[in-house]
């Protein structure tokens, strides 16, 4: 269940291309597992900008001098996250969190690999953490378009058994991306279970070579949120349900979270005739 | 609208007394605060973070016949102080709202407020009688003004004819004792005469306003913005469109009630629609930024009252089409300097246009 709590920037500081930015926020870190995200209102009480900004929940610290703290890594995109990127200590911010479904993790010690896309690696390093604390072996792969936009990989270092760079332009580690190294990694390390985040390109190639090898994947996804707590039907995706029909499913409740098979990926954008209500339905009368 | 008694000056504020019940047809809600349709689903998730049963009512997503998938996305994009949104009404489809999503809300003791919408007066007409017997209900919102339609044929709220055989389809099914209302749009030339034609068939008062229809082109696709093309603008950038609204139709049907909505973000923005003739108001964009915001705009309201010296909620309904009144705020230093006396004045100056 999420809270809503008026929290007060701690730190700020800036890694590669990206802002860490940790909050105190008290009740949120508690609650939060690896794969939840937040909310962030921007702009100050008379913003113009009246939707919040999602972010997964990187690092949370539940006691410490200030309260519980939670971290998350943002890229200036726009006016929303520009605001935030000037933010200082003891700056007022309204959080909403943790929201979403977060990883399921493996009952037995099973072989995990990790792939992360640019900041996507965010919220697999509390995760590769957790995993490790079950007795998980933990793989990473995190690849970018270039060096200052890989987030995390001394962390991922740290904790995993091995880690796999990739860049775009070659700057840092293997020149190409996660899905050309990926295949030989899962052989070699022997997976038994994938975890991803990044772009929708990335999660849809990271579950197509996943599938081919019979390991589950889950996948944690970003669509554009208006609210990020499920009033709202703004994030949804073309997702094949339990009982083998699809529907448009919202990311921010039923997600971000998801299994990498079920979602339609060359569907996401589009409306398939086939999705339970489609109004592209062939015969459908009320369009 | 009865006679108006205001707090003389200096008066301290009467112990909390305020009576913010209102009564919309001929039913009578503890309070004029509700959540809008599409910005609040059927309640649950906002009953995270207060008790939803505090509220006035929730108005719950329209709901149509069938299951539908709503348009594809990119469904919303944000604008200056709004938003657009193209969803397209998605939605689970009468029956399993019945029995999941109004069950539920009956449950946990909300007034339920059901919005509709169909693709035709039939449809109206079937959903209509669904919902009779069904404990929970309190209001049926009847949503003709829905821009998310392929076919803008579709927006019964365009055309008075149109307008007023879905009223009274909807009016003959509909349970007794539960009011109809139509939901308007605004993008009509004259809203007024929409109001009236639904009126005259029946209907017990008007929900307005739903979102204008616009548009916004991403200039580095080059290309429409929404997946659907266009989408409904909604948030503070309309206020000011739906405060008219409410305005024009209060002037042109004094006893209809109304329940105004459109960029409410503020217990004062709220007091403004009730002062152009809102006899309740419905906090709809703003949830998404916060979602605690219809309790806060509650809240707000009950204190910018009292703080204007009223005794009951219903005083203020529409009291900026009567004559000035002395408004005297509360001088936070009694002692000090005499507070500043705010009044219109009914004699206009030179220079003021
Ligand atoms: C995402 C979204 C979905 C909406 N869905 C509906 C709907 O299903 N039925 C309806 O009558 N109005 C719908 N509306 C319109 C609102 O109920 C309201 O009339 C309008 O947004 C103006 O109020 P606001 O500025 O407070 O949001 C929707 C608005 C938004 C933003
Ligand atoms: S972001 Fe509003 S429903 Fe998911």
């Amino acid at each position: 269940m999420p809270v809503q709590v008026q929290g007060e920037v701690l730190s700020m500081r800036k890694v590669g291309a990206y802002h860490a930015m940790t909050v105190v926020a008290p009740g949120m870190a508690e609650l939060t597992r690896p794969g939840h995200f937040l909310a962030v209102q921007v702009g100050g009480p008379e913003s113009s900008m009246l939707l919040r900004r999602a972010f997964a929940i990187y690092d949370v610290k539940a006691r410490g001098v200030y309260g519980g703290t939670v971290e998350f890594i943002f890229s200036v995109h726009g006016k929303g996250t520009a605001w935030l990127a000037a933010r200082r200590p003891q700056d007022k911010l309204d959080l909403v969190g943790p929201l979403g479904q977060p990883f399921k993790l493996p009952t037995h010690p099973a072989t995990a690999m990790l792939v992360g896309g640019g900041y996507g690696s965010a919220p697999l390093l509390p995760l590769a953490a957790t995993l490790r604390q079950r007795g998980c072996r933990v793989d990473f792969v995190l690849g970018a378009a270039s060096a200052d936009r890989l987030f995390g990989q001394l962390d991922a270092k740290r904790i995993a058994t091995s880690i796999e760079v990739t860049t775009d332009d070659g700057s840092m580690g293997r020149r190409g991306r996660v899905s050309d190294v990926l295949p030989a990694l899962l052989d070699r390390s022997g997976s038994e279970v994938v975890y991803a985040c990044g772009p929708m390109a990335m999660l849809k190639a990271v579950t197509e070579i996943s599938s081919e090898r019979q390991i589950p994947c889950q996948v944690a996804v970003e669509e554009a949120m208006a609210c990020g707590i499920g009033v709202c039907m703004t994030c949804v995706l073309p997702v094949i349900g339990d009982d083998g029909q699809t529907r448009m499913v919202r990311s921010c409740v039923e997600g971000p979270v998801f299994l990498g098979d079920r979602v339609r990926w060359d569907d996401v954008g589009t409306l398939p005739p086939d999705v339970v209500g489609s109004l592209n339905a062939v015969g459908d009368s009320h369009r | 609208m009865s006679e108006v008694t205001l707090r003389p000056a200096h008066q301290a504020p009467s112990a909390p007394t305020l009576d913010m019940s209102t009564r919309l047809g001929s039913v009578t809600f503890p309070n004029p605060v509700f959540t809008a349709s599409g910005c609040a689903a059927a309640g649950q998730e906002l009953d995270q973070f207060f008790d939803i049963s505090e509220l006035g009512a929730i108005v719950t997503k329209s709901i149509m016949l069938a299951p539908r998938s709503g348009r594809a996305t990119p469904r919303m994009a944000e604008t200056p102080s709004g938003m657009l949104n193209s969803i397209g009404l998605q939605g689970p489809g009468i029956d399993a709202f019945l029995d999941k999503d109004l069950a539920w809300l009956a449950s946990r003791g909300a007034r339920t407020v059901v919005s509709i919408a169909g693709g035709s007066v039939e449809d109206y007409a079937k959903l209509t009688t669904k919902l009779r017997g069904r404990p929970g209900l309190a209001m049926i919102e009847v949503n003709i003004s829905c821009p998310n339609v392929e076919d803008r044929g579709q927006v019964f709220a365009c055309d008075p004819a149109a307008a007023a055989s879905v009223i009274s389809a909807v009016k003959r099914a509909a349970p007794t004792g539960v009011p109809v209302f139509a939901k308007l749009s605004p993008d009509v030339t004259d809203i007024a005469s929409i109001a009236r034609a639904c009126v005259d068939a029946g209907a017990d008062g008007l929900s307005v306003i739903n979102t204008l229809l616009g548009m916004v082109i991403d200039t580095d696709t080059m290309r429409p913005a929404l997946g659907g093309v266009t989408g409904g603008l909604s948030g503070p950038a309309i206020r000011p469109v739906a405060v008219r609204c409410v305005w024009q139709i209060r002037q042109a049907l004094p006893d209809i009630p109304i329940l105004g909505m459109g960029g409410i973000r503020t217990g004062l923005d709220a007091l403004e629609f009730v002062l152009a003739g809102a006899n309740a108001v419905s906090v709809g964009t703003t949830v998404f930024g916060d979602p605690r915001a219809p309790i806060r705009v509650l809240d707000e309201l009950a204190r910018a009252l009292s703080d204007r010296g009223f005794e009951r909620f219903e005083d203020a309904i529409g009291l900026a089409h009567k004559p000035p009144v002395l408004y005297v705020p509360e001088d936070p230093d009694p002692i000090g300097d005499e507070p500043a006396v705010v009044f219109h004045p009914s004699v206009a100056f030179e220079g003021d246009g």
